[in-house]
Parts: C-alpha cells; sequence; structure tokens
C-alpha cells in the first residue's frame, strides 16, 4: 500500500458554493475504497474560481491542481490515479504554472492558496510574521518612513496613502489609539477582503499589529459584513491561534509589544463601509455617517485617534516591509504604486482574483485573464469599482488600471473589482437600479442623498417612460450634480457616477421600446 | 433552530457581553441567533439591561437590515440582487423563485417553510449568480438549481 498522500481543497466560500465539501466527502470515500491514506488539506484558494472546487495533489514535490471538480468526477480521477498526477481532461497541470496565477505578482496574497490558513508553522515556514518581525527592527518611525517610500494607497475604495494616515495617527495626541479594520466588503464584484481572511488570515492579523506598533496603538477592532459567516469562523480561529502562539497578547514574542483584535459584526447595511458609518456601528449605534473633520486619524473611535485601513491595504504591509518599499514602489505606474488584487465577476468566463501591478489596461485583465464573457457574447458594458463606479463601454476598455486615470474618466477603481456585462443588458435598468440601491441603502442623514436617490428613480421612469424626455433628462443631470455637491460621503456623492455614465454611453437605452422594459427591471 | 424567549437566558447572553451599549449590535446578533428575530419584549429587556431608552435600540434594530422584527420561516433563502449576480441573470432567477414558491421578496411561504430574501453581494461574485440557504452560500444558481436546493428543505 501506497504511503499517505495529501489532497488539498479550499475552504472557501467560492468552493464550497460550488460543492466542495460534497468533493472532499467522496475523496475520502474512494480514498478507503481504494485502500489509499489520505490526508485532506482545507487550504485557502488560489482565487481561480473558475476552477473551484480546484483539487490538488503533491507530485515530485509539486503541486498538481485539478478543477473544476465535482463529486462525480472523484471516482474517475482515482481510476486515472490522480493521486499520482494521472491524466484526466481535469488535470491543469502545475498550479503555480497556470498562467492565470503565473502572469501575476503576487505580494498581499502569497500565501492565499498555498498554506493551511489557521497553521502558525506552516505561516511562518513561508515567511509569515517577517514583516512584523522587520518592523521592530525599524523601530516605529522607520515603519513610517518604509510605508510612505512604498506609495501604499488605501485598497478599500479611497485610495488615501497609508502612511500619511499612519502618520497622523502616530502624532495625534493620547494614550488611546486604535486599529479598525474595515471588512465590510459591500460592492458588488469585490471578494478580496473574504478571500484573504478565509485563505490567510494571520497576514491580517500581522498587518494589524504592524499598524498598532507603528502609532502606538494597542486595541485592534476587525469590522467585518454578517454576509461572511465563514470569514468569520475562520477569523475567530485565526485570532485564537495567534493568542495561544504569543502573537497577539501581552508582550508579543518577548517584544514588549501588547496588542489585541476584537472581531465585530455589520448587521446587512452598505453604508456602514464608509468609514465614519462603520465607526459608529463599532461603537454599537445606528450607521449613520459622521461630519469630517474631525478625521478618524485625530477623532475616531470613541473619540480617539484611530487608523482606519481596508483588510487588503492592512495585509499588504508585511509583505511591503519584507521585500522593501524600493521594490513595490517599482511596480505600477505613476501615483498608482505597487499592486492591486482586481477581481473579475459578473458575466465573465474566468472569473476571480488577480494581483497585479497597476497599469494594465482593463481590456488586457478582462481578456488575458478573464477570457471574455460567460455567455460567450460580447461584452457591452464594465463597472469598475463597485455600486459607485461608472460603467465602461468598449471604447474605454484600453484605460489603464490606475487611479488617476480612471479617475479623469469619471470612473472609479475602488476596491478593485470588475463586473462584466453582456450585449443583453439594459443600462437603464443599471441606472434604476444605483438610485434604487442608494434610497435603500443611504443612511438618511443628508437629503441630496436621501431623497435625491428616490427622486432619481422617478425621474428615471419618466425618462424611459417617454413622459417629458429631454426635461427629465435635463433634471436628471441637475439631480446628478446636486447629489455629487452636496452629499455628506460616497454613497450619495458617487452613486450619480453610474447613472451619467449609462446615460452618457448608452443613451438609445433609455429610449423606445427597451426603455420601457427597464422600468420593470427587465433585461432585452 | 429559534427557542421560546426567555428572560433569564436573555440577560445572559447580555451580561455574556458585559451590558456594554457599545456592543449593542454584537448583542442584537446573539438575540437574532437564538431567537431568529427581535421581538417588542427583547427591546425593553435589551434598553432596560444597557440603561439606554427603547427608542435608541429600536432605532438601531430598526437601521439594519438583519435585525428582523418578525420571525421568519425555517429556511431563509436570500438571492443576491446586486450588479455582478444582474449580469448572470439573478432578476430571472429571483422572478422564477417568487413564481415557483407563491410569494415575493420579503414575504414567507404560507406553510411558514421558505422566507424569500433580497441580499446585496455575497461576496461570490466570479461563480454569480449566488443565493444563501441558511449560512450556506451556493454559486452559479440556475433555475433547475434553485429547485432542487430548495425542494431539498422539504418545499
Amino acid at each position: 500500500m501506497a504511503g499517505r498522500v495529501k489532497i488539498f481543497v479550499p475552504r472557501e466560500t467560492a468552493a464550497l458554493s460550488m460543492g466542495a465539501d460534497e468533493v472532499v466527502a467522496e475523496m475520502l470515500a474512494q480514498g478507503r475504497l481504494h485502500g489509499r491514506d489520505i490526508e485532506l488539506v482545507r487550504n485557502g484558494s488560489w482565487g481561480m474560481s473558475w476552477l473551484e472546487p480546484l483539487a490538488e495533489v503533491i507530485v515530485n514535490g509539486e503541486r498538481v491542481a485539478y478543477g473544476p471538480v465535482a463529486a462525480d468526477d472523484v471516482a474517475s480521477l482515482f481510476q486515472a490515479d490522480f493521486l499520482s498526477g494521472g491524466q484526466h481532461p481535469l488535470k491543469m497541470g502545475a498550479t503555480s504554472a497556470i498562467p492565470y496565477l503565473e502572469k501575476q505578482d503576487r505580494w498581499t496574497f502569497r500565501r492565499c492558496g498555498l498554506i493551511d490558513p489557521l497553521s502558525i508553522e506552516e505561516y511562518r515556514g513561508n515567511g509569515g510574521f517577517a514583516g512584523l518581525e522587520k518592523a521592530f527592527e525599524l523601530g516605529a518611525a522607520g515603519v513610517l518612513q518604509e510605508l510612505k517610500a512604498s506609495g501604499l494607497r488605501g485598497r478599500g475604495g479611497a485610495g488615501f496613502p497609508t502612511g500619511i494616515k499612519w502618520q497622523t495617527v502616530a502624532d495625534a495626541a493620547g494614550e488611546q489609539k486604535y486599529i479598525a479594520c474595515n471588512a465590510d466588503e459591500g460592492d458588488s464584484g469585490t471578494f478580496s477582503d473574504r478571500m484573504l481572511m478565509e485563505g490567510d488570515p494571520l497576514t491580517l492579523i500581522e498587518g494589524m499589529l504592524i499598524a498598532g506598533f507603528a502609532v502606538g496603538a494597542n486595541r485592534g477592532y476587525v469590522y467585518l459584513r454578517s454576509e461572511y459567516p465563514l470569514a468569520r469562523t475562520v477569523f475567530l480561529k485565526a485570532l485564537a491561534v495567534a493568542r495561544e502562539s504569543g502573537w497577539l497578547g501581552k508582550n508579543i514574542q518577548g517584544s514588549g509589544f501588547d496588542f489585541d483584535i476584537d472581531l465585530h459584526l455589520g448587521a446587512g447595511s452598505y453604508v456602514c463601509g464608509e468609514e465614519t458609518a462603520m465607526l459608529e456601528s463599532l461603537e454599537g449605534k445606528a450607521g449613520l455617517i459622521r461630519y469630517k473633520p474631525p478625521l478618524p486619524a485625530i477623532a475616531g473611535l470613541f473619540g480617539k485617534p484611530t487608523v482606519v485601513n481596508n483588510v487588503v491595504t492592512l495585509a499588504s504591509v508585511p509583505e511591503i516591509l519584507v521585500r522593501g518599499s524600493e521594490a513595490y514602489a517599482a511596480l505600477g505606474t505613476g501615483r498608482s504604486k505597487g499592486t492591486l488584487a482586481f477581481q473579475l465577476a459578473g458575466n465573465i468566463r474566468r472569473g476571480g482574483l488577480v494581483e497585479i501591478a497597476f497599469g494594465l489596461t482593463l481590456r488586457e485583465l478582462i481578456e488575458d485573464w478573464g477570457g471574455g464573457t460567460f455567455s460567450g457574447r460580447d461584452i457591452r458594458a464594465v463597472q469598475i469599482g463597485g455600486p459607485l463606479g461608472a460603467y465602461f463601454p468598449q471604447h474605454l476598455l484600453d484605460t489603464p488600471l490606475d487611479y488617476e486615470a480612471f479617475a479623469a474618466l469619471d470612473g472609479l477603481i475602488g476596491h478593485g473589482g470588475v463586473v462584466v456585462f453582456d450585449d443583453s443588458v439594459n443600462m437603464a435598468a443599471q441606472a434604476r437600479f444605483a438610485m434604487e440601491f442608494c434610497a435603500l441603502e443611504s443612511c438618511g442623514k443628508c437629503t441630496p442623498c436621501r431623497i435625491g436617490s428616490v427622486r432619481g428613480v422617478e425621474v428615471i421612469d419618466r425618462i424611459v417612460a417617454n413622459e417629458n424626455r429631454d426635461a427629465n433628462l435635463e433634471l436628471l443631470q441637475e439631480l446628478c450634480d446636486t447629489m455629487v455637491d452636496g452629499s455628506l460621503c460616497a454613497m450619495g456623492g458617487l452613486t450619480p457616477f453610474p447613472v451619467r455614465s449609462a446615460v452618457k454611453y448608452f443613451p438609445k437605452d433609455f429610449e423606445g421600446s427597451s426603455a420601457v422594459q427597464a422600468s420593470a427591471g427587465v433585461n432585452k | 433552530m429559534a427557542k421560546t424567549y426567555d428572560k433569564a437566558i436573555a440577560t445572559e447572553i447580555i451580561s455574556s457581553y458585559g451590558a456594554k451599549p457599545e456592543l449593542l449590535v454584537q448583542i442584537l446578533h446573539a438575540f437574532v441567533d437564538r431567537y431568529s428575530y427581535i421581538s417588542e419584549t427583547a427591546v425593553r429587556q435589551i434598553a432596560d439591561e444597557l440603561n439606554l431608552s427603547r427608542a435608541d435600540v429600536h432605532g438601531v434594530v430598526s437601521f439594519y437590515h438583519d435585525f428582523r422584527t418578525r420571525p421568519p420561516g425555517r429556511h431563509v433563502v436570500r438571492i443576491c440582487q446586486a450588479e455582478s449576480c444582474q449580469a448572470m441573470g439573478s432578476r430571472e432567477l429571483t422572478a422564477h423563485a417568487e413564481r415557483s414558491l407563491g410569494v415575493e421578496l420579503n414575504n414567507t411561504t404560507a406553510d411558514g417553510e421558505i422566507t424569500l430574501e433580497p441580499v446585496y453581494c455575497l461576496g461570490n461574485c466570479a461563480c454569480s449568480p449566488a443565493m444563501m440557504v441558511d449560512r450556506r452560500v451556493y454559486g452559479r444558481v440556475d433555475n433547475e438549481k434553485f429547485d432542487r436546493l430548495v425542494k431539498m428543505r422539504g418545499h
């Protein structure tokens, strides 16, 4: 009988949603049937969601991938002796040589998919906590210097320079400071926070530790959306594992530095992803946004200086310290330095997570990685940056992925979500939805957002019903101006962008018979 | 499975969070986990024990989608309505679900088995359209898959 063999099948939401647990059960059953001693490792996902569930085995020291595996495929995989790398229609070859993965430049997600997410040994063995050790060596001022030099900007969507934010908190007066991690990843088309928290949660913990060390905070909070139950389970376990092994709590690894983290759940509110609404929610209140100033860096959680950063921002820090700010800043373009974990979603053939340097064009991302639409029809529109991002038509797909290049076109890179629509989409319906979603999720504090969004739905309905078209189109533009200029936060302030882009690039959808269907929310 | 309301246990839940008002959102989650919704009795007790007004607690309960004030059906089926899933036919899937269950979104079937709800992103956007049945997420849900998954739950 052959020795013990390892099989990797992710415990990750996308993989599970496509049947990973059923595949695992069948593999264990087939293993018994064939008298094989199998160790099933539940790793994170590599981010090749189109291949999930992706099963891997080790052949001659190399991970070999098979996917997408259905429970019904398992018997034939065993017949093909996949445990030894046997030929099978689902065989993808060596995991690291799959072009989708091989062509990426993985910094933040370098361990995601590779390791057992809850093994401190594997984390350590693959460079984990080296960033924190580097931070201890550099000292707080040195970390801030490195971070500023790296050019890292907030990956949650706003793109604010992280080093400057941290410096502000470090310089703020006061004994008590906080690190608040925003894991309220509500933008449709985004899942990088979830993937990291499920697949390599210790990296987030390490990033928060470094932030606490650099700014003088000893307490961190992670605000996680409730729609991510698995991320919650995994992250809570990761916190426990880190505490048990002395990487969280008092006097971390004998450094004299104390830090601990609490996980708080959101409760289904999109606007709580806005940093000040998130702070209100973390304080147990309704997620009404706050006026700024004061900035959260000066008066944030419970009125104390607070670093508010997205999951991916914090998780990017350890590797930047390990490889150095110079190497990070050498990647990217213009003021968009380093890498971003883009997420390919919607009507796309190869959906998943792609971490690459800024500067590539949107088309290269969608075609080279994404492989075009899932339906096989033509691409008609691409929404980048979530529900507050503009819809780009075909002719703008050659725009380089760069914060400033997108802003110049009234677009948004945001959190890196890319949602592809084929030619069956009705853009008047999408514009209406943008307003409808804003009406549903507005916190209600300011009038342009609360009322403007409701009026927006009504005006779009009148346009598509051909009631006073020209006057109503003009009214819609004015309403958009009011929302952009008068809203307190990005919810009301950016909702007009998808609406305007739909009107500008797809005017035909707001006319005639196709438009009538939009009011019913039906696609062509 | 939701349990019958018990004042002593409710007190235990609240004290397990140190009866801290800043943990109100977390406490409400714990109530929904146990009782499936936030009753008027619960609002009263939570307000008393956190030393908040009922209006304070009600304000938080009504702000968040997760805090239902009526008991749901035995199973909660949530279909994603956000853009990525729209691009893969979630509108049509929702229409199919409403037809086959005989209820509109935000309603419960007459036999009390299934509550059908919208959700705005489950983070499963590479495998749209997505749906959540109780705590489990499913990807690439078409009409046939919907029927199969919902039938598995005795409907």
